[in-house]
């Protein structure tokens, strides 16, 4: 009986190595054992529904970033126009894609032609009447941009979230679009501070005050209107109680911007209150230096997300560090710095879903969900015991086998446990009960056809075998779909499930019949089969 | 051990009462969900929820009146969760704006109206706010996911039987979902993701349940050519009803078991998974034969099933007895 012996040998072995990876560390940390850390850190992890935490959709509004490329690009042009002389041209943005330019004079179009080419590698120039051009983004590079500006956020987010200190946050991509991001932050239940950081764009600026500050947006106004390449922009904290606000003209264009910081720390300023202090990379400390030479006197905007922070007047020339006051208390000063330091968001973000488990409830829905496994577990056990005596021993062992493996397959790849995972345990046992029942209904027909044991034995196995693969084929087929389908808990479930269908498939033909054959072994003659 | 002891019993008989009986019962649930509708969860329709816990008993009715004065008679309060703990679940269709991060703001507003009402002191364990967007997004989702999956299973059957099969196998698991559905809507339970999961749980254990029998009623295809197809799949059902009772039974005690220990969060889903299997071993008996053998006839059967694929190691085939000796050891 070598073959026996070798298929014994492989149950064993199997058995051992998935308990190994999938019930020794839940044993361990429960008992405070000793493991090895590599070994630990596979642990089956608990979702959010079961150890509590915060689970965020956010949409990325690709639009914005879009925007702020057509914005740049035609800003490029203004001076080439105005060097060309084309002083009557108005550059307007007409969408985040498209850009409009009128005035043109026809004695001006061949060289208004050559200037515009330095943007048309990105956007599409087509004319219109009487002097008008429109600029449209090119589709592919549009489409480039939006997938930029989403890993870009997502990529903003981790470096927040991992500044912020939670542990194993979980951070994606999904939707249609592609243009969602699934946040889950284990343990967290503050979640303003949380989204607070998020969800600031954290974009700084530095401009040159053109002019202001003033009481009110309109006496910056010439003729009614903005002028070009300029903007206006609120100062002030922005906070609620934070009176008489004023109104700045800077340039459009910032001379330095949040994305050339090297790094941004909480620090004072002059007169003791908490400010942040930044430093900028090289090739903007140059660019700073040569700005802040050439204005010496007037006023320099720090500007935080379009909103003038202060607004210092220069002394000298500054090249690579500077300092943001009046932010307000230590706190927010330690936020704003983390916000700095892990770069702007290139658009906005909005918040599409929003949920807060508490761990209590977690931990009630795990105990619920636990009692209800094992209720149901030690139910089924006791059946296949009675109904099927001796046989029904092999068939609890199976089970508790397919457990075990499960178990450690999920481990093994890193799956999280979630409340509909549980209940996908639950099926999966239903399932691998199933498997044993058809298979010892089997064997009972062929006992009842007088048929020997052993045989009986061995066609209740093949036959049913390409029935079980039908059944666990279709049910992973639908598991597919759910898992292509569903979110966070319900990929949670489908994951068990499949996992829990490929399992069973093995012990439910391998061990359960290694098990028959070791139990006849030894006997020569096989009169009956307790069944 | 026996639960049935070969069973003789001709459920093609039994094929108009058991179809009627499923036409009330689906024609009643749609009719149910057209007028009353199946409330959906917060997942789909959007709204926030918001589990109160307060830290001592509370009745219902003043937490309603508050929760209905601010937000309109559409909202929920039910009681959540333990007893003991006296928590309660509201929720309010109201959602904050989906720009920025004016999301949760309802939570608030539901914290003001319930600390504005005189009500002990309270936190909140659990929250959720969704924006009309996701609802949408999951809707057209779950119904591709469904539409697929089936697709799916048809495909397959087809592929490893007949297409008269896989008709037969798809009409009772659509008809699993529309009982489960109906009786979802009779009970007013919520549309949950929990519950779509079950549904395609439903789904998957009502083909897996046909397939057992189809796959007996092509194993007898080959050693009974001369039979009707009607007797084959008479013969098919009683010779797999124990395995049927007995797989349900104990699937069946684990879905109990989830209902009445699962808690509250999951009992949406244990009940769908009770009705389901219910329907499922129903329809499995009564419903998917009757479909396959009103579609290709209840005659002598030349071309039998392809059945491709024989078990590769069947030394013999006990099923190549004809019917008559079968009875006579039966009786």
């Amino acid at each position: 009986m070598q073959n026996l012996r070798w298929k014994l040998i492989t149950c064993v072995a199997v058995f051992i190595l998935f308990a190994g990876v999938g019930v020794y560390p839940i044993v361990a940390s429960w008992y405070k054992l000793p493991a090895p850390k590599w070994l630990m850190d596979r642990q089956l992890k608990l979702g959010l529904d079961l150890q509590g935490g915060v689970h965020l959709v956010l949409r990325v509004h690709t639009d914005d970033a879009l925007r702020h490329e057509t914005e740049a690009e035609s800003e490029r042009l203004r001076e080439p126009l105005k060097t060309a002389g084309m002083t009557g041209a108005t550059i307007t943005v007409d969408s985040p894609t498209q850009f409009k330019i009128e005035g043109i004079a026809p004695e001006q179009d061949a060289a208004f032609r050559q200037a515009a080419a330095a943007v048309e590698t990105n956007f599409d120039r087509s004319p219109g009447a009487g002097g008008v051009y429109t600029f449209t983004m090119r589709p592919n590079i549009a489409l480039n941009l939006r997938e930029e500006a989403v890993t870009q956020a997502r990529q903003t987010l981790e470096r927040r979230v991992n500044e912020l200190g939670v542990s194993e946050p979980s951070i994606a991509q999904q939707g249609s679009n592609n243009d969602e991001i699934l946040v889950q932050l284990p343990g967290v239940t503050d979640i303003n501070r949380a989204k607070e950081v998020m969800g600031s764009p954290g974009l700084l600026q530095l401009k040159i005050v053109e002019q202001g500050p003033v009481g009110s947006r309109e006496a910056l106004l010439v003729n009614g209107q903005v002028p070009a390449g300029m903007e206006i922009l609120p100062g002030g904290s922005g906070k609620a109680g934070d009176a008489g606000t004023s109104y700045y003209l800077v340039k459009r264009v910032a001379a330095v911007e949040g994305r050339d910081l090297r790094s941004a720390r909480p620090g004072i300023d002059s007169t003791g209150r908490p400010a942040v202090n930044f430093t900028l990379n090289s090739e903007a400390s140059r660019k700073f230096g040569e700005i802040t030479g050439a204005n010496i006197g007037r006023n320099l905007a720090i500007i935080l997300d379009n909103r003038v922070q202060t607004a210092p007047v220069i002394n000298g020339r500054i090249t690579d560090n500077g300092i943001i006051e009046g932010v307000g208390s230590q706190e927010e000063v330690q936020d704003l710095s983390l916000i700095l330091r892990s770069g702007s968001l290139p658009a906005q973000l909005s918040y599409l879903q929003e949920r807060t488990i508490g761990p209590t409830l977690g931990a009630d829905s795990i105990r619920a969900g636990l009692v209800a496994s094992l209720v149901g577990l030690l139910l089924v056990m006791a059946f296949m015991l009675v109904y099927y005596k001796l046989a029904g021993v092999n068939a609890v062992v199976a089970l508790i086998f397919n457990l075990v493996i499960l178990l450690g397959l999920m481990a093994y790849v890193g799956a999280v446990m979630t409340l509909p995972g549980i209940a996908g345990f639950i099926l999966t046992m239903g399932m691998g009960v199933d498997s044993n029942v058809l298979i010892f209904e089997r064997i009972k027909e062929e006992l009842a056809a007088e048929r020997g044991v052993r045989a009986s034995i061995n066609a209740g196995f093949s036959r049913v075998f390409l029935t079980l693969l039908d059944t666990h084929i279709s049910a992973l087929i639908a598991a597919a779909f759910l898992f292509q389908f569903g979110t966070g808990p319900i990929r949670g479930f489908a994951v068990t499930l499949s996992v829990g269908l490929l399992s069973n498939i093995f012990t439910s033909t391998f061990v359960s019949k290694t098990l028959f054959e070791t139990a006849l072994a030894n006997r020569r003659q096989v009169a009956t089969l307790s069944i | 051990m026996q639960i049935l002891k070969n069973p003789h019993i001709d459920y093609l008989r039994w094929k108009w009462p058991a179809l009627a009986l499923s036409a009330v019962v689906i024609l009643a649930g749609l009719a149910t969900i057209f007028t009353r509708g199946i409330p959906m969860g917060i997942e789909f329709a959007g709204g926030t929820a918001v589990v109160a816990a307060f830290d001592q008993d509370v009745a219902l009715d003043p937490v309603r009146d508050a929760i209905n004065r601010a937000f309109g008679t559409e909202s929920v309060v039910h009681s959540f969760g333990d007893p003991g703990q006296h928590q309660i679940m509201i929720r309010v269709p109201q959602v904050g704006d989906e720009s920025g991060t004016a999301l949760s703001e309802v939570v608030d507003k539901v914290k003001a109206s319930l600390q504005s009402a005189g009500l002990p002191k309270f936190d909140i364990p659990y929250y959720e706010a969704v924006g009309p967007a996701v609802g949408q997004q999951l809707r057209t989702q779950g119904f591709w996911a469904a539409v697929l999956a089936l697709g799916g299973i048809l495909l397959y059957i087809t592929f490893r039987y007949q297409f008269s099969f896989a008709i037969g196998a798809i009409i009772a698991t659509v008809h699993d979902l529309l009982v489960t559905l109906a009786f979802l809507a009779f009970f007013q339970y919520d549309m949950t993701l929990n519950v779509i999961a079950a549904l395609l749980t439903i789904a998957g254990f009502s083909s897996n349940d046909t397939i057992v029998i189809f796959d007996r009623v092509r194993e007898n295809l080959r050693g009974m050519r001369r039979d009707s197809l009607n007797d084959i799949f008479n013969l098919s059902v009683n010779q797999t009803m124990s395995r049927t009772i007995i797989t349900s039974g104990t699937a069946m005690l684990s879905a109990v078991a989830l209902y009445l220990f699962g808690g509250d969060v999951l009992r949406g889903f244990a009940f769908t998974l009770i009705v389901g299997m219910i329907s499922g071993t129903y329809s499995t008996i009564f419903i998917a034969i009757a479909v396959v053998s009103m579609w290709r006839g209840s005659g002598p059967l030349k071309a039998a099933a392809r059945a491709p694929a024989a078990p590769p190691s069947a030394p013999q085939q006990p099923t190549r007895k004809s019917k008559a000796q079968r009875k006579a050891r039966a009786s």
